[in-house]
Protein backbone atom coordinates (compact mmCIF):
# COMPACT_ATOMS: atom_id res chain seq x y z
CA UNK A 1 0.00 0.00 0.00
CA UNK A 2 1.23 3.62 -1.23
CA UNK A 3 1.55 5.85 1.96
CA UNK A 4 1.61 8.76 -0.66
CA UNK A 5 -1.46 11.34 -0.38
CA UNK A 6 -3.94 11.04 -3.14
CA UNK A 7 -5.98 13.97 -1.95
CA UNK A 8 -3.71 17.42 -0.18
CA UNK A 9 -6.00 20.41 1.23
CA UNK A 10 -3.44 23.12 1.42
CA UNK A 11 -4.91 25.88 3.50
CA UNK A 12 -8.13 25.82 1.90
CA UNK A 13 -10.66 28.87 3.30
CA UNK A 14 -14.25 29.48 2.47
CA UNK A 15 -16.22 32.10 3.78
CA UNK A 16 -20.14 33.00 2.88
CA UNK A 17 -20.19 36.94 3.76
CA UNK A 18 -18.67 37.43 7.32
CA UNK A 19 -19.15 33.87 7.87
CA UNK A 20 -16.30 31.93 8.12
CA UNK A 21 -17.25 28.26 6.82
CA UNK A 22 -13.92 26.34 6.54
CA UNK A 23 -10.46 28.99 7.62
CA UNK A 24 -6.54 27.77 6.93
CA UNK A 25 -7.55 23.58 6.89
CA UNK A 26 -5.24 21.58 5.74
CA UNK A 27 -4.97 18.27 5.66
CA UNK A 28 -4.10 14.94 3.33
CA UNK A 29 -5.67 11.87 2.19
CA UNK A 30 -3.44 8.66 1.74
CA UNK A 31 -3.91 6.78 -1.51
CA UNK A 32 -6.17 3.28 -0.37
CA UNK A 33 -7.01 4.51 2.93
CA UNK A 34 -10.18 5.56 4.31
CA UNK A 35 -10.22 8.42 6.06
CA UNK A 36 -13.19 10.29 8.55
CA UNK A 37 -14.44 13.49 8.35
CA UNK A 38 -16.05 14.24 11.57
CA UNK A 39 -17.33 16.98 13.55
CA UNK A 40 -20.48 18.60 15.54
CA UNK A 41 -23.35 19.84 13.28
CA UNK A 42 -22.02 22.79 11.47
CA UNK A 43 -18.32 22.46 12.04
CA UNK A 44 -18.02 22.61 8.11
CA UNK A 45 -17.77 19.00 6.87
CA UNK A 46 -19.88 18.83 3.75
CA UNK A 47 -18.62 22.39 3.28
CA UNK A 48 -15.36 20.66 2.82
CA UNK A 49 -16.73 18.50 0.47
CA UNK A 50 -18.68 20.89 -1.91
CA UNK A 51 -14.93 22.50 -2.24
CA UNK A 52 -12.94 19.26 -2.94
CA UNK A 53 -15.84 18.67 -5.72
CA UNK A 54 -16.56 22.41 -6.80
CA UNK A 55 -19.55 23.24 -5.42
CA UNK A 56 -18.31 26.31 -4.38
CA UNK A 57 -15.19 27.65 -5.38
CA UNK A 58 -12.15 28.19 -2.71
CA UNK A 59 -11.61 31.92 -1.44
CA UNK A 60 -7.95 30.78 -0.79
CA UNK A 61 -5.75 27.63 -0.54
CA UNK A 62 -4.99 24.71 -2.98
CA UNK A 63 -6.78 21.33 -3.35
CA UNK A 64 -4.25 18.77 -5.30
CA UNK A 65 -5.51 15.80 -6.34
CA UNK A 66 -2.21 13.17 -7.02
CA UNK A 67 -0.49 16.33 -7.02
CA UNK A 68 -2.37 18.36 -9.43
CA UNK A 69 -3.99 21.38 -8.89
CA UNK A 70 -7.99 20.76 -9.10
CA UNK A 71 -8.64 24.01 -7.56
CA UNK A 72 -9.98 25.81 -10.23
CA UNK A 73 -11.26 22.81 -12.17
CA UNK A 74 -15.23 23.38 -12.78
CA UNK A 75 -17.84 21.24 -10.85
CA UNK A 76 -18.64 19.58 -13.50
CA UNK A 77 -14.88 18.45 -14.86
CA UNK A 78 -13.91 17.37 -11.51
CA UNK A 79 -15.51 13.60 -11.43
CA UNK A 80 -13.68 12.91 -14.64
CA UNK A 81 -10.42 13.32 -12.66
CA UNK A 82 -11.75 10.47 -10.35
CA UNK A 83 -13.76 12.40 -7.19
CA UNK A 84 -17.48 10.98 -7.10
CA UNK A 85 -19.29 11.59 -4.25
CA UNK A 86 -23.05 10.33 -2.36
CA UNK A 87 -25.19 13.66 -0.66
CA UNK A 88 -26.18 14.11 3.05
CA UNK A 89 -29.63 13.93 2.06
CA UNK A 90 -30.67 11.33 -0.34
CA UNK A 91 -30.61 13.01 -4.01
CA UNK A 92 -31.39 10.34 -6.64
CA UNK A 93 -33.40 11.39 -9.68
CA UNK A 94 -36.78 11.29 -8.75
CA UNK A 95 -37.82 10.11 -12.64
CA UNK A 96 -35.63 7.63 -13.07
CA UNK A 97 -35.64 4.52 -12.83
CA UNK A 98 -33.25 2.66 -10.09
CA UNK A 99 -31.09 1.15 -12.95
CA UNK A 100 -31.09 4.41 -14.71
CA UNK A 101 -29.92 6.10 -12.12
CA UNK A 102 -27.17 4.36 -11.70
CA UNK A 103 -26.20 4.46 -15.34
CA UNK A 104 -26.16 8.53 -14.96
CA UNK A 105 -23.01 7.73 -12.81
CA UNK A 106 -21.58 6.33 -16.12
CA UNK A 107 -21.83 9.41 -18.34
CA UNK A 108 -18.22 10.75 -17.56
CA UNK A 109 -16.85 7.41 -19.10
CA UNK A 110 -19.09 7.43 -22.04
CA UNK A 111 -17.33 9.23 -24.58
CA UNK A 112 -18.86 12.49 -25.48
CA UNK A 113 -21.58 13.14 -28.32
CA UNK A 114 -21.42 10.00 -29.50
CA UNK A 115 -21.43 8.14 -26.30
CA UNK A 116 -24.71 10.45 -25.72
CA UNK A 117 -26.19 8.71 -28.82
CA UNK A 118 -25.71 5.10 -27.30
CA UNK A 119 -29.12 3.46 -27.20
CA UNK A 120 -29.15 2.36 -23.26
CA UNK A 121 -32.42 1.85 -23.34
CA UNK A 122 -33.70 0.20 -26.52
CA UNK A 123 -31.85 -2.99 -26.28
CA UNK A 124 -32.01 -4.77 -22.45
CA UNK A 125 -28.15 -6.26 -22.99
CA UNK A 126 -25.94 -3.62 -23.98
CA UNK A 127 -22.74 -3.18 -21.71
CA UNK A 128 -24.18 -0.46 -20.00
CA UNK A 129 -27.18 -1.72 -18.57
CA UNK A 130 -25.31 -4.75 -17.62
CA UNK A 131 -22.44 -3.37 -16.41
CA UNK A 132 -25.58 -1.32 -13.89
CA UNK A 133 -27.21 -4.59 -13.58
CA UNK A 134 -24.07 -5.96 -12.10
CA UNK A 135 -23.20 -3.26 -9.56
CA UNK A 136 -26.50 -3.07 -8.30
CA UNK A 137 -26.11 -6.89 -8.00
CA UNK A 138 -23.11 -6.73 -6.29
CA UNK A 139 -24.86 -4.12 -3.69
CA UNK A 140 -27.67 -6.86 -3.57
CA UNK A 141 -30.39 -4.63 -5.50
CA UNK A 142 -30.86 -6.99 -7.87
CA UNK A 143 -34.53 -6.81 -6.93
CA UNK A 144 -35.07 -3.60 -7.20
CA UNK A 145 -33.51 -2.63 -10.74
CA UNK A 146 -36.66 -1.13 -12.43
CA UNK A 147 -38.01 0.37 -9.25
CA UNK A 148 -39.14 4.07 -8.94
CA UNK A 149 -37.18 5.62 -5.93
CA UNK A 150 -38.64 7.58 -4.29
CA UNK A 151 -40.92 4.40 -3.19
CA UNK A 152 -38.18 2.33 -1.98
CA UNK A 153 -36.64 1.98 1.39
CA UNK A 154 -34.52 4.65 2.74
CA UNK A 155 -31.43 2.00 2.80
CA UNK A 156 -32.30 0.92 -0.42
CA UNK A 157 -32.25 4.43 -1.77
CA UNK A 158 -28.72 4.93 -0.12
CA UNK A 159 -26.99 2.01 -1.53
CA UNK A 160 -28.36 3.02 -4.87
CA UNK A 161 -26.32 6.66 -4.51
CA UNK A 162 -23.73 4.80 -3.36
CA UNK A 163 -23.52 2.54 -6.52
CA UNK A 164 -24.24 5.68 -8.97
CA UNK A 165 -21.25 7.05 -7.26
CA UNK A 166 -19.01 3.80 -8.04
CA UNK A 167 -20.23 3.37 -12.18
CA UNK A 168 -18.06 6.76 -12.58
CA UNK A 169 -15.21 4.57 -11.69
CA UNK A 170 -13.75 6.89 -8.96
CA UNK A 171 -10.13 7.02 -7.38
CA UNK A 172 -11.40 9.31 -4.70
CA UNK A 173 -15.45 8.73 -3.14
CA UNK A 174 -16.38 11.38 -0.82
CA UNK A 175 -19.41 9.38 1.52
CA UNK A 176 -21.24 12.28 3.08
CA UNK A 177 -23.60 10.52 6.22
CA UNK A 178 -23.66 7.09 4.77
CA UNK A 179 -24.45 5.10 7.73
CA UNK A 180 -27.41 8.40 8.74
CA UNK A 181 -30.92 6.52 9.33
CA UNK A 182 -29.73 2.73 8.95
CA UNK A 183 -30.70 0.69 11.58
CA UNK A 184 -27.18 -1.25 13.06
CA UNK A 185 -27.63 -4.50 10.76
CA UNK A 186 -27.88 -2.29 7.44
CA UNK A 187 -25.12 -0.24 9.32
CA UNK A 188 -22.76 -3.04 9.68
CA UNK A 189 -23.80 -4.48 6.20
CA UNK A 190 -22.39 -0.82 4.52
CA UNK A 191 -19.37 -1.10 6.48
CA UNK A 192 -18.90 -4.70 5.02
CA UNK A 193 -20.02 -3.24 1.68
CA UNK A 194 -17.78 -0.89 1.78
CA UNK A 195 -14.66 -2.80 2.97
CA UNK A 196 -15.33 -4.85 -0.14
CA UNK A 197 -15.44 -2.32 -2.30
CA UNK A 198 -12.45 -0.93 -1.26
CA UNK A 199 -10.45 -3.60 -1.53
CA UNK A 200 -12.01 -4.73 -5.04
CA UNK A 201 -11.62 -1.61 -6.69
CA UNK A 202 -8.69 0.43 -5.15
CA UNK A 203 -10.88 2.90 -3.86
CA UNK A 204 -9.51 5.75 -1.21
CA UNK A 205 -12.73 7.09 0.54
CA UNK A 206 -13.19 9.91 2.94
CA UNK A 207 -15.97 9.87 4.76
CA UNK A 208 -18.16 12.47 6.77
CA UNK A 209 -20.08 10.11 9.98
CA UNK A 210 -21.12 10.86 13.25
CA UNK A 211 -21.19 6.78 14.36
CA UNK A 212 -18.14 6.44 16.07
CA UNK A 213 -18.43 2.92 15.93
CA UNK A 214 -18.34 2.82 12.42
CA UNK A 215 -15.76 5.34 11.83
CA UNK A 216 -13.55 3.21 14.49
CA UNK A 217 -14.50 0.13 12.36
CA UNK A 218 -13.94 1.41 8.91
CA UNK A 219 -11.31 4.45 8.91
CA UNK A 220 -7.34 4.20 9.53
CA UNK A 221 -7.23 8.32 9.86
CA UNK A 222 -9.93 10.79 11.78
CA UNK A 223 -9.83 14.49 10.75
CA UNK A 224 -11.57 16.24 13.48
CA UNK A 225 -13.35 19.55 12.22
CA UNK A 226 -14.88 22.23 14.99
CA UNK A 227 -16.23 25.95 13.29
CA UNK A 228 -14.35 25.29 9.85
CA UNK A 229 -11.09 24.68 11.65
CA UNK A 230 -8.91 21.25 12.55
CA UNK A 231 -8.65 20.50 15.85
CA UNK A 232 -7.17 16.86 15.87
CA UNK A 233 -5.93 14.23 13.23
CA UNK A 234 -4.64 10.86 13.51
CA UNK A 235 -5.67 7.26 14.46
CA UNK A 236 -10.06 6.66 15.50
CA UNK A 237 -8.93 5.35 18.90
CA UNK A 238 -6.49 8.20 19.84
CA UNK A 239 -8.62 11.28 18.93
CA UNK A 240 -11.01 9.83 20.23
CA UNK A 241 -9.02 10.13 23.84
CA UNK A 242 -7.95 13.75 22.31
CA UNK A 243 -9.52 16.49 25.26
CA UNK A 244 -10.39 18.77 22.86
CA UNK A 245 -12.17 16.29 20.73
CA UNK A 246 -14.08 15.07 23.38
CA UNK A 247 -15.11 18.60 24.46
CA UNK A 248 -15.93 20.08 21.21
CA UNK A 249 -17.65 16.64 19.68
CA UNK A 250 -18.67 14.69 22.52
CA UNK A 251 -19.75 17.18 24.83
CA UNK A 252 -17.24 16.51 27.87
CA UNK A 253 -16.22 19.95 29.84
CA UNK A 254 -12.38 19.32 30.00
CA UNK A 255 -11.47 23.09 29.72
CA UNK A 256 -8.84 22.77 27.51
CA UNK A 257 -10.80 24.62 24.18
CA UNK A 258 -10.36 27.74 25.26
CA UNK A 259 -6.70 27.28 25.33
CA UNK A 260 -6.00 25.31 22.47
CA UNK A 261 -8.33 27.78 20.32
CA UNK A 262 -6.22 30.86 21.64
CA UNK A 263 -2.72 28.86 21.13
CA UNK B 1 -61.98 9.11 -45.93
CA UNK B 2 -64.90 12.36 -45.62
CA UNK B 3 -63.27 15.76 -45.91
CA UNK B 4 -64.51 16.33 -42.01
CA UNK B 5 -61.97 13.16 -41.13
CA UNK B 6 -59.32 14.28 -42.92
CA UNK B 7 -59.24 17.99 -41.26
CA UNK B 8 -59.19 16.42 -38.48
CA UNK B 9 -56.57 13.79 -38.94
CA UNK B 10 -54.03 16.88 -39.82
CA UNK B 11 -54.77 18.75 -36.97
CA UNK B 12 -54.10 16.02 -34.89
CA UNK B 13 -50.85 15.16 -36.92
CA UNK B 14 -49.67 19.02 -37.29
CA UNK B 15 -50.42 18.93 -33.14
CA UNK B 16 -48.56 15.99 -32.28
CA UNK B 17 -45.32 17.45 -34.11
CA UNK B 18 -45.53 20.52 -32.60
CA UNK B 19 -46.32 18.61 -29.09
CA UNK B 20 -42.66 16.97 -29.28
CA UNK B 21 -41.32 20.42 -30.43
CA UNK B 22 -42.56 22.08 -26.74
CA UNK B 23 -41.67 17.99 -24.81
CA UNK B 24 -38.29 18.52 -25.72
CA UNK B 25 -37.38 21.49 -23.53
CA UNK B 26 -39.99 20.32 -21.16
CA UNK B 27 -38.39 16.75 -20.70
CA UNK B 28 -35.01 19.42 -19.65
CA UNK B 29 -36.86 21.37 -17.12
CA UNK B 30 -37.72 24.34 -19.50
CA UNK B 31 -40.96 26.26 -20.13
CA UNK B 32 -40.55 27.09 -23.59
CA UNK B 33 -43.44 29.48 -24.08
CA UNK B 34 -42.13 30.92 -27.29
CA UNK B 35 -42.74 27.53 -29.16
CA UNK B 36 -45.11 29.00 -31.69
CA UNK B 37 -42.46 31.48 -32.59
CA UNK B 38 -40.19 28.99 -33.78
CA UNK B 39 -43.37 27.19 -35.55
CA UNK B 40 -43.51 30.37 -37.42
CA UNK B 41 -39.70 30.82 -38.10
CA UNK B 42 -40.30 27.05 -39.96
CA UNK B 43 -43.01 27.59 -41.59
CA UNK B 44 -42.20 31.00 -43.20
CA UNK B 45 -38.76 29.64 -44.30
CA UNK B 46 -40.14 26.42 -45.59
CA UNK B 47 -42.64 28.59 -47.83
CA UNK B 48 -40.45 31.03 -48.87
CA UNK B 49 -38.00 28.27 -50.26
CA UNK B 50 -40.86 26.69 -51.55
CA UNK B 51 -42.28 29.30 -53.38
CA UNK B 52 -39.53 31.39 -53.96
CA UNK B 53 -36.41 28.96 -54.72
CA UNK B 54 -38.45 26.35 -56.20
CA UNK B 55 -37.06 24.09 -53.58
CA UNK B 56 -39.38 20.89 -53.30
CA UNK B 57 -41.56 20.62 -50.33
CA UNK B 58 -40.16 17.61 -48.42
CA UNK B 59 -36.76 19.18 -48.90
CA UNK B 60 -37.98 22.92 -47.58
CA UNK B 61 -39.93 21.76 -44.74
CA UNK B 62 -36.94 20.25 -42.79
CA UNK B 63 -34.68 23.18 -43.85
CA UNK B 64 -37.84 25.37 -42.36
CA UNK B 65 -37.28 23.67 -38.77
CA UNK B 66 -33.10 23.55 -39.60
CA UNK B 67 -33.85 27.79 -40.02
CA UNK B 68 -35.76 27.54 -36.39
CA UNK B 69 -32.96 25.40 -34.73
CA UNK B 70 -30.50 27.90 -35.61
CA UNK B 71 -32.12 30.71 -34.21
CA UNK B 72 -32.90 29.24 -31.22
CA UNK B 73 -29.19 27.96 -31.18
CA UNK B 74 -28.66 32.13 -31.01
CA UNK B 75 -30.86 32.62 -28.40
CA UNK B 76 -30.74 29.70 -26.39
CA UNK B 77 -27.52 30.97 -24.56
CA UNK B 78 -29.22 34.72 -22.90
CA UNK B 79 -32.52 32.99 -22.69
CA UNK B 80 -31.44 29.81 -20.94
CA UNK B 81 -30.11 31.96 -18.37
CA UNK B 82 -33.41 32.70 -16.87
CA UNK B 83 -35.15 30.06 -14.64
CA UNK B 84 -38.75 29.15 -14.24
CA UNK B 85 -41.41 31.94 -14.47
CA UNK B 86 -38.56 34.64 -15.66
CA UNK B 87 -37.77 31.94 -18.42
CA UNK B 88 -41.81 31.35 -19.35
CA UNK B 89 -41.36 35.29 -19.92
CA UNK B 90 -38.32 35.48 -21.64
CA UNK B 91 -39.58 32.68 -24.47
CA UNK B 92 -42.90 34.56 -24.51
CA UNK B 93 -41.48 37.73 -25.37
CA UNK B 94 -39.18 35.89 -27.83
CA UNK B 95 -42.35 34.33 -29.53
CA UNK B 96 -44.22 37.64 -29.82
CA UNK B 97 -40.77 39.38 -30.61
CA UNK B 98 -41.04 36.73 -34.11
CA UNK B 99 -44.43 37.63 -34.41
CA UNK B 100 -44.05 41.23 -34.60
CA UNK B 101 -41.21 40.91 -36.79
CA UNK B 102 -42.74 38.99 -39.35
CA UNK B 103 -45.52 41.11 -39.11
CA UNK B 104 -43.81 43.43 -40.27
CA UNK B 105 -41.45 41.74 -42.69
CA UNK B 106 -42.59 43.01 -46.32
CA UNK B 107 -40.43 39.60 -48.46
CA UNK B 108 -43.61 37.40 -46.71
CA UNK B 109 -46.60 39.25 -47.27
CA UNK B 110 -46.03 41.20 -43.92
CA UNK B 111 -49.64 41.39 -42.12
CA UNK B 112 -51.53 40.20 -45.31
CA UNK B 113 -49.69 37.06 -44.79
CA UNK B 114 -48.33 34.81 -47.39
CA UNK B 115 -49.46 32.33 -49.80
CA UNK B 116 -47.73 28.88 -50.36
CA UNK B 117 -48.49 27.59 -53.74
CA UNK B 118 -47.14 23.52 -52.87
CA UNK B 119 -49.45 21.84 -51.49
CA UNK B 120 -48.94 18.59 -48.97
CA UNK B 121 -52.00 16.20 -47.56
CA UNK B 122 -52.84 13.68 -44.99
CA UNK B 123 -50.38 10.96 -45.65
CA UNK B 124 -47.16 13.25 -46.26
CA UNK B 125 -48.10 14.98 -42.76
CA UNK B 126 -48.95 11.69 -41.00
CA UNK B 127 -45.68 10.52 -42.19
CA UNK B 128 -43.78 13.73 -40.60
CA UNK B 129 -45.53 12.74 -37.23
CA UNK B 130 -44.71 9.32 -37.14
CA UNK B 131 -41.15 9.95 -38.36
CA UNK B 132 -40.98 12.76 -35.36
CA UNK B 133 -43.01 10.84 -33.03
CA UNK B 134 -40.24 7.73 -33.57
CA UNK B 135 -36.83 10.35 -33.71
CA UNK B 136 -38.08 11.30 -30.57
CA UNK B 137 -38.41 7.61 -28.72
CA UNK B 138 -35.32 6.49 -30.24
CA UNK B 139 -33.68 9.63 -28.97
CA UNK B 140 -34.98 9.09 -25.86
CA UNK B 141 -33.88 5.32 -25.62
CA UNK B 142 -30.68 6.81 -26.15
CA UNK B 143 -28.10 7.77 -22.58
CA UNK B 144 -29.54 10.99 -23.82
CA UNK B 145 -32.71 10.29 -22.56
CA UNK B 146 -31.57 9.43 -19.09
CA UNK B 147 -29.13 12.27 -19.11
CA UNK B 148 -32.55 15.19 -20.30
CA UNK B 149 -34.50 13.84 -17.29
CA UNK B 150 -31.38 13.64 -14.63
CA UNK B 151 -30.97 17.25 -15.88
CA UNK B 152 -34.79 17.89 -15.39
CA UNK B 153 -34.41 16.28 -12.24
CA UNK B 154 -31.67 17.61 -10.08
CA UNK B 155 -29.13 20.32 -12.15
CA UNK B 156 -26.63 20.04 -9.30
CA UNK B 157 -26.08 16.64 -9.05
CA UNK B 158 -26.43 15.97 -13.06
CA UNK B 159 -23.25 18.84 -13.16
CA UNK B 160 -21.49 16.41 -10.69
CA UNK B 161 -21.96 13.35 -12.19
CA UNK B 162 -20.37 15.38 -15.00
CA UNK B 163 -22.75 15.90 -17.36
CA UNK B 164 -22.91 19.12 -19.16
CA UNK B 165 -26.14 20.82 -18.11
CA UNK B 166 -26.19 23.66 -20.24
CA UNK B 167 -25.28 21.98 -23.63
CA UNK B 168 -28.54 19.20 -22.48
CA UNK B 169 -30.38 22.16 -22.10
CA UNK B 170 -29.47 23.95 -25.05
CA UNK B 171 -29.30 20.74 -27.30
CA UNK B 172 -33.33 20.27 -26.02
CA UNK B 173 -34.21 23.85 -26.39
CA UNK B 174 -32.72 23.72 -30.24
CA UNK B 175 -34.07 19.96 -30.96
CA UNK B 176 -37.51 20.98 -29.89
CA UNK B 177 -37.23 24.24 -31.91
CA UNK B 178 -36.47 22.14 -35.42
CA UNK B 179 -39.41 20.16 -34.45
CA UNK B 180 -41.99 23.11 -33.64
CA UNK B 181 -40.51 24.66 -37.39
CA UNK B 182 -41.32 21.34 -39.22
CA UNK B 183 -44.77 21.80 -37.95
CA UNK B 184 -44.88 25.13 -39.13
CA UNK B 185 -43.86 24.02 -42.41
CA UNK B 186 -46.38 21.30 -42.64
CA UNK B 187 -48.91 23.92 -41.40
CA UNK B 188 -48.16 26.13 -44.19
CA UNK B 189 -48.07 23.90 -47.14
CA UNK B 190 -51.63 21.63 -46.08
CA UNK B 191 -53.78 25.18 -46.39
CA UNK B 192 -51.18 26.93 -48.62
CA UNK B 193 -51.33 30.01 -46.71
CA UNK B 194 -49.41 31.29 -43.74
CA UNK B 195 -49.91 34.57 -41.03
CA UNK B 196 -48.49 35.25 -38.85
CA UNK B 197 -51.43 35.98 -36.48
CA UNK B 198 -51.69 32.48 -36.11
CA UNK B 199 -48.82 32.06 -34.24
CA UNK B 200 -49.48 33.58 -30.70
CA UNK B 201 -49.11 32.93 -27.39
CA UNK B 202 -52.38 31.53 -27.17
CA UNK B 203 -51.06 28.51 -29.93
CA UNK B 204 -48.07 28.08 -27.53
CA UNK B 205 -49.83 27.96 -24.83
CA UNK B 206 -52.41 25.34 -25.99
CA UNK B 207 -48.79 22.97 -27.12
CA UNK B 208 -47.39 23.23 -23.77
CA UNK B 209 -50.80 22.18 -22.45
CA UNK B 210 -50.76 19.61 -25.03
CA UNK B 211 -47.40 17.89 -23.25
CA UNK B 212 -48.54 18.96 -20.08
CA UNK B 213 -51.80 16.95 -20.25
CA UNK B 214 -50.26 13.67 -21.47
CA UNK B 215 -47.04 14.19 -18.96
CA UNK B 216 -43.77 15.49 -19.28
CA UNK B 217 -41.90 12.36 -18.44
CA UNK B 218 -42.52 10.04 -21.16
CA UNK B 219 -41.93 10.29 -24.46
CA UNK B 220 -45.44 8.71 -25.03
CA UNK B 221 -46.97 12.09 -22.89
CA UNK B 222 -47.36 14.67 -25.91
CA UNK B 223 -48.64 12.35 -28.52
CA UNK B 224 -51.68 11.63 -25.88
CA UNK B 225 -51.82 15.45 -24.89
CA UNK B 226 -52.20 15.94 -28.40
CA UNK B 227 -54.45 13.41 -29.18
CA UNK B 228 -56.92 14.13 -26.51
CA UNK B 229 -56.95 17.97 -26.83
CA UNK B 230 -57.39 17.73 -30.96
CA UNK B 231 -60.11 15.30 -31.03
CA UNK B 232 -62.43 15.14 -27.71
CA UNK B 233 -63.72 18.55 -28.85
CA UNK B 234 -64.68 17.15 -31.85
CA UNK B 235 -66.29 13.87 -30.26
CA UNK B 236 -68.07 16.37 -28.36
CA UNK B 237 -69.84 18.39 -30.98
CA UNK B 238 -72.80 16.29 -30.31
CA UNK B 239 -72.94 18.72 -27.25
CA UNK B 240 -73.60 22.00 -29.23
CA UNK B 241 -72.71 25.01 -27.10
CA UNK B 242 -71.95 22.70 -24.47
CA UNK B 243 -69.28 20.94 -25.95
CA UNK B 244 -66.38 23.67 -24.78
CA UNK B 245 -67.74 23.57 -21.20
CA UNK B 246 -67.47 19.33 -20.74
CA UNK B 247 -64.18 19.77 -22.77
CA UNK B 248 -62.42 22.11 -19.57
CA UNK B 249 -64.80 19.82 -16.97
CA UNK B 250 -62.93 16.90 -18.63
CA UNK B 251 -59.61 18.74 -18.65
CA UNK B 252 -59.94 19.49 -14.75
CA UNK B 253 -60.77 16.33 -13.82
CA UNK B 254 -58.33 14.65 -15.69
CA UNK B 255 -54.90 17.16 -14.28
CA UNK B 256 -56.73 16.56 -10.41
CA UNK B 257 -56.75 13.03 -11.06
CA UNK B 258 -53.52 12.85 -12.60
CA UNK B 259 -51.20 16.10 -11.96
CA UNK B 260 -48.34 14.86 -13.53
CA UNK B 261 -50.27 14.56 -16.73
CA UNK B 262 -52.29 10.86 -18.23
CA UNK B 263 -48.59 9.25 -18.78
CA UNK B 264 -46.04 8.92 -16.28
CA UNK B 265 -42.52 7.26 -15.86
CA UNK B 266 -44.36 5.08 -13.12
CA UNK B 267 -47.52 4.54 -15.28
CA UNK B 268 -44.87 3.12 -17.98
CA UNK B 269 -42.70 1.19 -15.76
CA UNK B 270 -45.87 -0.86 -14.34
CA UNK B 271 -47.18 -1.33 -17.88
CA UNK B 272 -43.53 -2.63 -19.57
CA UNK B 273 -42.91 -4.77 -16.02
CA UNK B 274 -46.25 -6.14 -16.40
CA UNK B 275 -45.68 -6.74 -20.25
CA UNK B 276 -42.68 -8.30 -19.46
CA UNK B 277 -44.17 -10.45 -16.26
CA UNK B 278 -46.46 -11.48 -19.07
CA UNK B 279 -44.05 -12.97 -21.83
CA UNK B 280 -41.96 -14.47 -18.97
CA UNK B 281 -44.89 -16.21 -17.97
CA UNK B 282 -45.79 -16.72 -21.45
CA UNK B 283 -42.73 -18.83 -21.79
CA UNK B 284 -42.53 -20.33 -18.21
CA UNK B 285 -45.94 -22.20 -19.08
CA UNK B 286 -44.62 -24.99 -21.79
CA UNK B 287 -41.80 -25.54 -19.00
Amino acid sequence: MSAAPILVLDNVSKHFGGLRVVEDLSFSVRRNSCTGLIGPNGAGKTTVFNLITGVYPIDSGRILLDDADISRVPSRRRIHHGIARNFQNIRLMPHLSAIENVMVGQHCRNGGLFGNLQPVALFPHNRWREEARAALAEAGLEDYERGVVRSLPYGVQKRIELVRALMAKPRLLLLDEPAAGLNSAETGALRELLAKICQQHGLTLLVIEHDMHFVGALCDEVVVLNFGRKIAEGRPDAVREDALVKEAYFGLDTGLAETRYVN
Amino acid sequence: MSGYAEGVLVLLAINVVLAYGAFLPVAAGQLNLGVAGFAAIGGYASAYLSARTATPVLVAIPLGGIAAGVVALAVAVPVLRTRGIYLALATFALGELVRATILNLEVVGGAAGYPVPAYIGLPVIAGFAVAVVVLVGLLFATRFGIAITAVHDDERVADLMGLDVRAFQIAAFVFGSVIAGIGGGLYAHHFNYIEAQYFNISMSISIVLYVLFGGTQSVVGPLLGATVFTLLPELLRASAQWRYVLFAAIVIVAMVVRPQGLVTAALVRRLLGLAQDFSLRGRERPA
